[in-house]
């Protein structure tokens, strides 16, 4: 490599011995139970992989490309209180191109990621961060006099995997929010035909990323992927299937205004405006910043990020409808109340009979009285 | 009295009865209606009442009215007496009217009604363990037999007509006919007797459903024996209605007949039912039911009032009281059936039942078809006797026409 | 007059006698095959969950049946209906509540299966009820029948079709076990051979008299059912929601009128025999080969 964002060890180095960020073997291990476990993969793949990241066996080569963001995603993989988590994050993979963290800049940056594409062609995994505007040929963006599709387009043909990290990649985000002037896509409107991984969130859980690209790396294929390209284990539920406040919802129990008695009991959000029902993500059983925060479990609604439909399209306060309607907590009773008898019916039927009924006995009198008695049959 | 059968010649729609047109296509919407978005949006049948008017009066009221071809065909043919024969083809014309509408008004009420062919076609896949196919089966039948019974009527008309391809095959088919029509009176003995017993052991199968004041083992039997009481009751009915509308006296001496007739058919009937409710030990349930109660009694006393009109000479004589005994008889007969089918029946708490309003337009609307149907035969076919009036002591002109 | 009056009599007789039902006695009940399978379900062991109420959903393929609660929407069969096979019902009785899950009982002897014209409703191998819409003609017949009330109707479609639980036989003919009895997360419903399932039952009564109702419904009532349900004690059958029955089954009073009086279709030839004799003896009477239904043989009516 021509240039050294950080002080990262290579495989080369790291076999020399030579490895300034040294971490303790349990905590390394734990994390990659935790990835391991967020993927679906059993504690022996966690070992495997330590065993091959011990041996340098890792270290995908990644070329991460920004576009129209606010470098929260990246954020999101380094602000973490264990500053040693991150450089974790840096040393199972190499990152070979990342505008935030390069100390290179300018004609060497650029030529770091043709270098960087060539070396590992094919096999590179692209991640992009943004969206990409495509209005008036797509001038919104350009770094280094491309514009942000010319670059995509370019990076995505070698690549062996995309991924597109963050509701912006993922589709469009806050770009993309109405009018939308600059046109902003996220990485499947620009590239088509072939399969996109999004991890959509705003910021995503960087677990959700950390899974997905080691399985690749190990298993050399994705996860399972939904209809939008979400991994499943971590998009395949809504927040509402699985959220500790959802007996309070069962029960009827909910806040109604911030601060009140029930929001301060933890009651469920819903009346405040949670897109929980409607939102597909983990941060329920995920969490953020390994500190069992996440916003229900602050007392603040889901504003759905992870959710196209959602994001920046629906107010905070507004409800959703709830896509899996299930039981409430309340039951039927041994005999249930059918329906009801329409008066009109009864009305209109009672007094048709009884006309009827009173028409015919007048009509047989005056039958009497106008024929009088006839001969007997017998006579 | 000359008393040849002939085409009447009045008007069928006139102001009096063109309600009844309008209520018949009023119903043809409303069933079309209920074809086009099913039977809950427009009846007010449910899972628990899954049966409401269509077959409690439609089909199980409507084919018991329809039994004066029945009644009568007993009295005049299996007891030979012959002097009712005059009123046997318009009997037969209410009775072929009645059951062809019961046929229309199961294909409205069924909601899979374009498998209904598979229930004849498809022998190997009969189950003959229900009540109900042979009821199916059998009121099917009877229909063809109806109006092969009814066909002599209008196979003279086109025989004696002006020579056509009609003319010719009414010559060729009648006299065949008229070989084979004694087999087919006998089937429209045998028939009736068979179906209209069975729709009582219908219910059968409702243990615990149907009230023990209607649920019993004689079912099919109190069926049958008030089927032909309520069948006297409608020739009664039909044939003072239908001498009115001619201007004419009703035909007195047969329907004193008749009505002598229904009275001991509805004395069996009583001594039947009251006997089963004494043997099952159910008189004091009769008496204590509440709305049951209610229903029972106003069942029981219509037919008793019917009969005690009906055993006395002199009331048979009147022809007002005996209209109004026929009307009593049909009465118990119609709420019979209605309390054996609908209000004895309870599926279990929380489930009600009352027909809707367009569910009610249709069965009016039937009915309404039926009687203008009748006209319609009548005032082209040779069924009624005496047309214009030449019988004596009978006012003839408009101004005494009733109708 | 005299001759005909016996001739009636004689007629009469001897259609009475072929109408009445065989003095043989009732039909015997059906017996359940030796394969039979069956749920066994016990309400001291549920916890009301409704785990079973979601799964039939998914396994059947039937929407929810929304409802709105306090703002928001739920899934809330009132109980069973044309898109739900399976309810849990809250019962209450003497203070004290319990629960009970409502569906087809899949009877030994079922009285849908008696009654259904052209066998739409028919047994299947195990013992199951199964449905085939393509014989059903929608005369809802079953719905008149089952003492439990469970077939529903799909009265808003105008294809309507009978909806009821066939026990999941989509799922046990590939070996595996209905949806309910799989989620239930208590094994308060369960799958298994209907005779290993009563002797369960029966172990559950003698070890933990105390606990439950002393009784299995299903055992005998309506001469048995599939579906074998345990109370806990204090409530009995009647107060969990199911109807007062006894061991008959619920087709044996109409099978046995029915047959005692069209066995081998003997009884209406017979009759029809009789009539034809004397409708033939009538008309011989009244001279001629002319037809009852021609003239007046009687002679009190004269023709022009």
């Amino acid at each position: 490599m021509s240039f050294d964002p950080l002080p990262l060890s290579t495989s080369q180095e790291t076999a020399a011995g030579d490895t300034p960020h040294r971490m303790d073997r349990r905590r390394f291990l734990k994390i990659l139970m935790t990835a391991a476990a967020a993927v679906g993969l059993s504690s022996t793949t966690a070992l495997r992989w330590a065993e091959a990241a011990a041996a340098g066996k890792l270290k995908p080569s990644v070329i991460w490309l920004h576009f129209q963001e606010c470098t929260g995603c990246t954020e999101s993989l380094l602000r973490t209180s264990h500053p040693d988590i991150a450089r974790l994050i840096l040393e199972l993979v190499s990152l070979d191109y990342h505008e935030t963290l390069l100390a290179a800049a300018g004609h060497q940056a650029e030529q770091a990621l043709r270098d960087a594409m060539a070396a590992r062609k094919g096999e590179y995994v692209l991640v992009v961060e943004g969206a990409i505007p495509t209005k008036d040929g797509g001038i919104y963006c350009m770094i280094g006099g491309r514009t942000a599709r010319e670059m995509l387009e370019e990076t995505a043909r070698d690549a062996g995997a995309i991924i597109a990290i963050g509701s912006c990649a993922s589709f469009g985000g806050l770009p993309a929010a109405d009018p939308n002037p600059t046109g902003a896509v996220g990485v499947g409107g620009v590239v088509t035909g072939r399969p996109v991984v999004t991890i959509p969130g705003c910021p995503p859980n960087p677990y959700n990323f950390l899974g997905t690209v080691l399985q690749y790396v190990t298993m050399g294929r994705l996860p399972e992927l939904d209809a939008l390209g979400r991994p499943r284990f971590a998009y395949g539920r809504t927040i509402h299937e699985h959220c500790p406040r959802r007996p309070h919802f069962d029960a009827g129990h909910f806040a109604e205004h911030y601060g009140d008695a029930a929001h301060r009991e933890g009651a469920c959000l819903y009346r405040l405006g949670c897109k929980g029902p409607m939102t597909h993500a983990n941060c329920s059983t995920q969490h953020f910043g390994e500190t069992n925060a996440w916003p229900i479990g602050i007392g603040h609604p889901c504003i759905g990020c992870t959710e196209q439909a959602l994001l920046w399209r629906t107010s905070v306060v507004e409800t959703v409808e709830i896509e899996h309607p299930t039981p409430p907590d309340t039951y039927p009773p041994a005999h249930a109340e059918h329906g009801g008898v329409s008066p009109a019916a009864t009305g209109l039927a009672g007094l048709a009979a009884g006309a009827l009924l009173g028409a015919g006995a007048a009509y047989a009198r005056r039958l009497d009285r106008e024929l009088g008695e006839e001969p007997d049959e017998e006579a | 009295m000359s008393e040849t059968a002939r085409p009447v010649s009045r008007p069928v729609l006139t102001p009096r009865t063109r309600p009844l047109l309008i209520l018949a296509l009023l119903a043809g919407a409303l069933a079309l209606w209920r074809f086009l978005a099913g039977l809950g949006p427009v009846t007010g049948m449910s899972d628990g009442y899954p049966w409401g008017i269509w077959i409690a009066w439609d089909v199980v009221v409507g084919t018991a009215l329809a039994c004066g071809g029945y009644a009568v065909a007993i009295l005049c043919y299996v007891l030979n007496r012959g002097r009712y024969h005059p009123l046997v083809r318009s009997a037969v014309v209410t009775s072929a009217l009645g059951y062809s509408l019961a046929g229309v008004s199961i294909v409205i009420d069924v909601g899979r009604y374009w498998n209904l062919w598979k229930v004849v076609v498809w022998p190997g896949r009969w189950n003959l363990n229900s009540v109900l196919l042979e009821v199916a089966l059998c009121v099917m039948a009877y229909v063809v037999v109806l109006w092969i019974e009814l066909s002599p009527a209008f196979l003279e008309r086109w025989e004696a007509g002006p020579p056509s391809a009609r003319q010719r095959f009414a010559a060729a088919v009648r006299p065949r006919l008229e070989k084979i029509l004694l087999w087919i009176i006998v089937l429209g003995l045998l028939l009736p007797t068979m179906h209209q017993s069975s729709l009582g052991s219908v219910m059968l199968i409702a243990v615990g459903k149907l009230d023990p004041l209607w649920h019993t083992p004689l079912l099919p039997l109190l069926f049958l024996v008030s089927c032909v009481a309520m069948g006297y009751g409608v020739v009664v009915l039909e044939a003072t209605l239908s001498a009115r509308w001619l201007g004419r006296r009703p035909e007195g001496v047969l329907l004193q007949g008749l009505s002598r007739a229904a009275a001991w058919v509805t004395g069996v009937y009583l001594a039947l039912r009251l006997g089963d409710l004494v043997g099952r030990g159910q008189l004091g349930h009769a008496f204590t039911a509440g709305r049951l109660t209610f229903f029972w009694l106003v069942e029981t006393l219509a037919f008793a009032a019917g009969l005690a009109l009906l055993a006395s000479r002199r009331q048979r004589r009147r022809p007002g009281r005996r209209l109004l005994a026929a009307g009593l008889v049909l009465l118990g007969g119609i709420l019979y059936r209605f309390d054996t089918y609908l209000v004895g029946f309870s599926p279990g708490p929380g489930w009600h039942y009352f027909p809707t309003v367009p569910e009610l337009l249709i069965t009016v609307g039937i009915v309404s078809l039926e009687i203008l149907l009748y006209m319609v035969i009548v005032t082209r076919l040779p069924i009624l006797a005496g047309v214009t009036g030449d019988a004596p002591g009978a006012p003839t002109t408009a101004a005494a026409d009733p109708r | 007059m005299g001759m005909d009056r016996r001739t009636f009599l004689a007629t009469l007789g001897s259609g009475a006698a072929a109408l009445l039902p065989a003095a043989a006695g009732a039909r015997e009940a059906a017996a359940p095959a030796p394969d039979a399978v069956g749920m066994l379900y016990d309400s001291t062991r549920c916890i009301g969950c409704r785990a079973c109420v979601t799964a039939c959903r998914r396994a059947n393929g039937l929407p929810p049946e929304p409802r709105r609660l306090d703002g928001a929407v739920y899934d809330a069969p009132d109980d069973l209906s044309d898109r739900t096979k399976t309810v849990i019902r809250l019962a209450r009785h003497d203070g004290g509540t319990a629960f009970c899950k409502a569906q087809c009982m899949h009877c030994v002897d079922p009285g849908c299966v008696s009654v259904c014209m052209i066998g739409a409703l028919h047994k299947i191998a195990g013992g199951i009820v199964a449905y085939d819409k393509d014989r059903c003609i929608g005369c809802r017949y079953c719905q008149v029948a089952c003492p439990f009330d469970v077939p529903r109707f799909q009265w808003d479609d105008p294809t309507p079709l009978i909806v009821k639980c066939e026990m999941c036989r989509h799922l046990i003919a590939r070996g595996g076990q209905p949806a309910c009895t799989a989620v239930c997360p208590r094994q308060a419903v369960v799958y298994g051979k209907r005779d290993a399932l009563l002797a369960d039952a029966r172990e559950r009564l003698a070890r933990h008299p105390d606990r439950y109702h002393p009784d299995i419904l299903g055992d005998t009532e309506v001469g048995g059912t599939h579906v074998l349900v345990l109370a806990p004690a204090g409530f009995t059958f009647q107060d969990l929601g199911y109807p007062a029955l006894d061991d008959r089954p619920v087709p044996q009073l109409s099978e046995t009128v029915q047959h005692g009086i069209y066995k081998g279709f003997v009884a209406p030839v017979v009759l029809y025999g009789v009539l034809a004799g004397v409708l033939w003896r009538n008309r011989r009477a009244t001279g001629g080969d002319r037809d009852p239904g021609d003239d007046d043989p009687g002679g009190e009516v004269n023709h022009e």
